[in-house]
């Protein structure tokens, strides 16, 4: 199979983080064109290629710049959402690393696109090699005056896994608590400091100087129509190699796991995959012929997420799957809107039930009920994220959930690779718990 | 300390968007913690009150209202990592440095902690020490990064 490289390409041949290698392979010249021309040309471009935004949402990228308005008096803004922090994704931090340029490029032509002067580039806290590298190529970037007179402020979060939300984001860059706003109004319209503003991610931006280099028709025949391009997968978990890997949308599950990632080590059976982030539904072995595309994964039930696929082996227990996946959104959690809020809560301690092997066999509907009264009920996805893969475990593995309600205990009986495995202990202290009526 | 809060956060369109910034300056000043004095020192570069500062600062998982040891080692417990034997990391640490998650050791040299997804998922266990990935780190490894922490010292 064919590897066509579009956001890394080049990066394996050329130290590609400096400014004269970037620039002999042919950096920053689509900026120069892009430059010349209309922004309305560079829409459609975008519009033509059919580029769906990468952090998850998979929003079309043309479409959500042209809600930017043109008239308006307010200065218009462009945030690059560097907040990776999906549990499962690795691939913008090694985008940063490699391609830098390509990040500050595409930026540029994207704020040239929406008329923007001003850009921030909301990187998280924990990525601070990553934040030097970025800091470096903007240095070059700024000393070889291609910024044209925008402005790009590099903005470190600090811990918060809801600031990769858009609208969390905002607040957080506005110097709040990263706590998500009610839509609409939407933050074309009224998004930093009350100004239109575009949020895309890094790798949609990284992706954007070589739409301009082929076309963006050109770029569409890649992937599937649905969705058009390359994708860098983050491929982790029971896998023999892991790591970051730029293949054509559509490419299969099978394909990434056993052709790319070597397969499951260990000589183990493969159990189940998230192939989208720990937010998405799992799919289970029998699943692996799915292409990793928009379309397909909504056809079997689960979502292409982040691009971010973790595998996992028969020898994982799924109720300590969803014992720590539950813990995770609970503990990031806002707090702003009851039902995560209170629901993680509830979710993690049925879950504890199960697994201890106190639970009733109606508890794994109270579990389901739990979710339901989540799902589509919260201002920002981080409910629907939490509920979405719990629902999923039960319903995919409800036979192992029963198991452990039948037996009074978990039938790993110790042996499972996540046993003992629970969140952050010293960051849960002082949240309140809440008994689980009978 | 202030004169250079300020200046990051001139920056900004406003100056409360230095609010993060600020409180990380702050913190490295303060030892790797936030004690309340910091909070009145940023609140005054950035016009805000000490206790919006701290409402902030609690928000977030990298400011640390309580002191930390002079070395901080954070262990990634999500599902990639703890797929691949985190758990037995996390136990690595606690044996050789006698604390478990959340504590310091006696003597105040290092910090352990056990935190979410840090994002080399396929690299895991993922291991920070002082801000700097380590990755992969297995339970064999650890002996020799708590050595180098003492060394260091």
């Amino acid at each position: 199979m064919a590897i066509r490289e579009i956001v890394l390409a080049g990066a394996d041949d050329r130290d590609l983080t400096r400014l004269d290698e970037y620039r002999a392979g042919g950096g920053y010249a689509q900026l120069a064109r892009a430059r010349e021309l209309e922004p309305a040309a560079i829409l459609a471009e975008l519009d033509a290629s059919n580029l769906r935004g990468r952090g998850g949402a998979f929003f079309a990228t043309g479409k959500k710049a042209g809600f930017i308005p043109r008239e308006s008096p307010k200065p218009k803004y462009l945030t690059v959402n560097a907040d990776e922090s999906e549990p499962g994704t690795f691939k913008d931090r090694e985008i940063m690393l490699r391609v830098p340029h390509r990040v500050i490029e595409g930026s540029l032509i994207t704020a040239h696109a929406i008329e923007s002067q001003h850009v921030f580039i909301y990187i998280r806290g924990e990525y601070l090699t990553e934040f030097e590298v970025l800091r470096a190529a903007l240095d070059e970037a700024r000393e070889a005056e291609l910024l044209g007179g925008v402005t790009i402020v590099l903005h470190r979060g600090a811990g918060a896994y809801i600031c990769g939300e858009e609208t969390g984001l905002l607040e957080s860059l506005e110097g709040k608590r990263g706590q998500p706003r009610a839509k609409p109004p939407y933050p074309a319209i009224t998004g930093l400091y009350g100004a239109p503003t575009l949020i895309n991610n890094v790798e949609t931006m990284a992706t954007v100087p070589k739409i301009l280099e082929l076309g963006g028709e050109e770029y569409a025949k890649l992937g599937t129509p649905d969705s058009t391009g390359t994708r860098v997968f983050s491929l982790s978990g029971n896998v023999v190699r892991g790591g970051n890997y730029e293949l054509p949308n559509g490419t299969t599950l099978r394909e990434l796991i056993y052709h790319i990632g070597s397969g499951v080590p260990d000589g183990r059976e493969l159990k189940a995959v998230i192939p989208g982030g720990s937010s998405v539904q799992i799919l289970t072995a029998d699943q692996i012929d799915t292409p990793l595309s928009y379309d397909a994964m909504r056809e079997a039930g689960s979502s292409v997420g982040s691009g971010a696929i973790i595998v996992i082996d028969d020898r994982a227990c799924i109720v300590q799957l969803g014992l720590r996946v539950a813990q995770f959104y609970m503990h990031e959690s806002c707090g702003k809107c009851t039902p995560c809020r209170e629901g993680t809560r509830w979710m993690v301690q049925l879950l504890h039930k199960i697994e201890d092997g106190d639970a009733e066999e109606a508890e794994l509907d109270l579990l389901l009920d739990v979710c339901d009264r989540i799902l589509g009920h919260c201002l920002c996805p981080l409910g629907d994220a939490a509920a979405m893969p719990i629902a999923s475990y039960v319903d995919k593995f409800r036979d192992e959930f029963r198991q452990h309600v039948r037996e009074g205990r978990c039938p790993f009986g110790g042996e499972s690779s996540l046993e003992d495995v629970f969140a952050p202990v010293d960051q849960h202290r002082g949240h309140p718990t809440v008994e689980v009526p009978t | 300390m202030i004169d250079e809060i300020r200046q990051v956060a001139a920056q900004y369109p406003v100056a409360r968007s230095a609010i993060l910034p600020a409180l990380r300056i702050a913190q490295e000043r303060h030892g790797g913690w936030l004690p309340p004095e910091a909070f009145e020192e940023v609140g005054e570069a950035l016009d805000l009150t000490p206790a919006y500062c701290k409402a902030v600062a609690s928000f977030y998982d990298m400011f640390h209202l309580d002191p930390v040891g002079r070395h901080l080692v954070e262990i990634c417990t999500n599902v990639s990592c703890a797929l691949v034997g985190a758990q037995q990391v996390v136990e690595a640490f606690e044996e050789e440095l006698g604390v478990g998650p959340g504590e310091t050791t006696d003597d105040g040299a290092v910090t352990l902690r056990t935190i979410e997804c840090a994002g080399g998922c396929g690299w895991g266990t993922v291991v920070v020490v002082d801000h700097r990935y380590r990755e992969p780190v297995r339970a064999e490894d650890v002996p020799r990064i708590v050595q180098e922490l003492r060394d260091g010292d």
